[in-house]
């Protein structure tokens, strides 16, 4: 039937549908939204088309789901590649050597596992299942390493703290032969001079960064590809390079004495590239329509970075700085020449040694006392944490926040924010 | 090869830009020759146009031939792209803008626009949004108050917003968006405003009310508008600009006019195609 003959034929205020036109035989249109009960053949039940019906879903499954078969097939490859590797190692070669073995075994149970998987299931799904087996144990191999490392650290550290004395004294009253030398000695003076370096680095180096990436990203000014090439390449100068820089260039011509200033200036060359690529990656990201919505609106250049580039990539950049802040905390080749490190509380940056938890690690960890290698472990352990706090503090920032908290979720704002944050390349702190 | 609206340009009184933005009387433009490059290649070629005070031109043609480029002209905003380059003038009631010692910021003040996406400042809140560009160009209204329900009233988007200025930008939706957009190039009080198909993003309904805001908004600010749709042109504007770019060819006006003869009795064979939608 053809809406034109519905309407033409159906008298008003009716609606004609298929169905009725279907069933006029029988008096009772059915009404499609609710389930008709079987007719009863002897018609002495009524029809109870509301009662209610439990509803009943089908179990949910994943079909590329890892069964229990996977896991056999998986744990049969470890199993038995470790006891042929065994036999093959200790018994028919008399190999020796753990990591060896381990190495075997792992080569092994990836030959295993893709056999195993070819035999019960298929080739092309035991090469699969093998790269992705790769794929997975070096992830975990990185992650073992990296809590391998915090581990080890908290452990050597921790039992031995004695807290008051750690973060109220410094290492004037050391006595060598004093077994409880760790009542008498902290590292307050490397906690006060790391601060001041790196506050001092951070004033320094942010604006100049912050500045460098503007001109890289906002202004594209004459000769901006030649400055990210500078930048790009200065980002991989060795931090040593950094501190003979300093040392070279102020100590030696007696511009300055060893100061922490002068260990904050040699930072600041370690904090400039880091900091400025992060900040332009950052920057980058913010939606081109934003600058010519500003400029339409009449605007300076300068205006339209002040007062809507940064602003939209604020958080961006408050992670940049903390991630560059974490990148320096830890350096200790910059320091050795010119912070010197003192074992002596010094507040006054500019003047004399000062000292720094890196130093502190890397002087009295090689030390015979076992109290300063304790110390030393104490200070890698503080150190750590502060740097984990610095990251958890970049993750906060890196959180998009409305004012009010009554933002709605918008999905084109959180693409945006999630481009700013995910392409932040953490790098890997050398030293 | 191109044609001028049929009204003949009205003399024009001369005034030089004063600099104050008490009150923003409707402008028009004259485009004189307008040419434009990127990178060398030539995609507009002589464009002589007059965008009639108080009315709503519509520059209509298929992609790539030109309008939005010429629209940006009309601000200086095509000088903002890397390798662009023009000839010709563009005159706010007599006063060339590209003209000596002519600022490129001076002009945008004057002549606004607004852009395919919406693109409120996302750090900023509503009302900060509004007041953008007074800011930018350091002044400040008698009343900012006035000015926030003022200029929103006029983008059509004060009943909605008045309880959650304080929100930002980011939180309305595409629609709400660009006619916040809309109320933010008017509170600098422009004489013409230029929008650059400002309803390509958004959906029927956002699309109808802003064209309701675009009539409303006409007798105070001329307004020249690139668009896409055919009913939309018909519906807003008072004159049309058909663009053409032929194979091989920068982008010309082949007609325009009056939207109702352009319209209804085209005069060029390929103006009927194209708003009869035969376009070949």
């Amino acid at each position: 039937m053809s809406p034109d003959s519905i309407s033409q034929t159906a008298p008003e205020g009716v609606l004609v549908t298929t169905t009725s036109a279907s069933t006029q035989s029988n008096p009772v249109v059915p009404d499609p939204r609710t389930p008709q009960p079987v007719p009863d053949p002897v018609g002495t039940v009524p029809p109870t088309p509301s009662a209610p019906r439990p509803r009943r879903l089908p179990t949910p499954i994943r079909p590329s789901a890892f069964g229990a078969q996977d896991v056999a097939v998986l744990v049969g490859a470890a199993v038995s590649s470790l006891c042929l590797v065994w036999i093959v190692f200790y018994q028919l070669t008399s190999l020796s050597g753990g990591l060896g073995f381990l190495i075997c075994w792992y080569l092994a149970f990836l030959g295993l596992t893709w056999f195993g998987t070819a035999q019960v299931i298929e080739r092309q799904v035991a090469t699969d299942r093998v790269v992705a087996t790769i794929v997975v144990s070096a992830a975990m191999l990185v992650v073992g390493i990296i809590v391998f490392i915090v581990a080890w650290v908290t452990y050597k550290a921790v039992p031995s703290i004695h807290w008051g004395p750690l973060f109220t004294k410094d290492q004037k009253y050391f006595q060598v032969a004093d077994p409880n030398a760790l009542n008498t000695v902290g590292i307050l003076h490397a906690i006060i001079g790391t601060f001041e370096q790196v506050a001092l680095a951070v004033l320094i180096g942010v604006p100049f960064a912050v500045a460098t990436a503007i001109y890289l990203n906002e202004v594209r000014g004459f000769g901006s590809r030649t400055v990210r090439t500078v930048v790009t390449a200065m980002s991989g100068t060795p931090s040593v390079v950094a501190g003979v820089f300093i040392y070279s260039m102020l100590i030696l011509t007696h511009v300055l004495s060893y100061s922490g200033f002068a260990a904050s200036l040699a930072l600041v060359v370690i904090l400039l590239p880091s900091v400025t690529r992060v900040v332009e990656e950052v920057l980058r990201v913010v939606p081109s329509g934003l600058r010519e919505a500003s400029q339409a609106l009449g605007a300076p250049e300068w205006r339209t970075v002040w007062s809507v580039v940064l602003p939209t990539a604020r958080s961006g950049v408050v992670t940049a700085v903390l991630l560059g802040i974490a990148r320096i905390v830890g350096e200790t080749a910059p320091l050795l020449f010119t912070a010197f490190g003192s074992q002596l509380i010094n507040w006054n940056a500019f003047s004399s040694d000062q000292g720094a938890l890196p130093l502190v690690i890397w002087s009295d960890v090689r030390q015979a006392q076992p109290v300063l290698i304790d110390l030393a472990f104490q200070a890698a352990f503080v150190l750590m944490v502060l740097v984990l706090i610095l990251f958890v503090l970049a993750r906060l920032f890196s959180r998009p926040k409305g004012k009010g908290g009554k933002r709605k979720a918008n999905q084109s704002e959180d693409d945006f924010m999630a481009r700013i944050f995910i392409p932040i390349p953490i790098e890997e702190r050398e030293s | 090869m191109t044609t001028t609206l049929p009204a003949a340009p009205p003399p024009g009184h001369p005034q030089p830009f004063t600099g104050t933005y008490t009150l923003g009387e409707p402008g028009q433009i004259d485009a004189e020759g307008v040419c434009a490059w990127f990178s060398g290649r030539l995609v507009l070629e002589t464009v002589n146009l007059t965008m009639e005070k108080s009315k709503v031109t519509a520059l209509i043609g298929p992609s790539g031939c030109g309008k939005s480029t010429f629209l940006r002209i009309l601000n200086r905003m095509h000088e903002v792209v890397p390798g662009a380059q023009l000839a010709g003038s563009v005159k706010l009631d007599g006063m060339d803008i590209y003209g000596a010692g002519q600022r490129a910021m001076e002009t945008r003040r004057h002549i606004g626009m607004v852009f395919q996406k919406p693109n409120p400042f996302p750090a900023m809140t509503i009302a900060e949004n509004v007041l953008a560009g007074l800011k930018f160009s350091r002044i400040s209204p008698a009343s900012k108050d006035d000015l926030i329900e003022e200029s929103l009233t006029k983008g059509g988007l004060w009943n909605e917003v008045k309880d959650r200025l304080g929100e930002l930008g980011g939180a309305l939706s595409g629609g709400q968006q660009q006619r916040l957009c809309i109320a933010r190039s008017l509170a600098v009080k422009p004489r013409v405003l230029l929008m650059d198909e400002p309803c390509s993003a958004l959906d029927p309904t956002s699309t109808l009310r802003i064209e309701q805001t675009i009539k409303e908004i006409a007798d105070e600010v001329t307004v020249v508008i690139v668009t896409h749709n055919m009913q939309q042109a018909q519906r807003v504007s008072d004159y049309c600009a058909f663009f053409l770019a032929e194979e091989n060819q920068p982008g010309r006006v082949i007609e325009a006019g009056r939207t109702e003869l352009i319209f209804g009795e085209p005069t060029d064979q390929r103006t009927f195609d194209y708003v009869n939608g035969q376009f070949g």
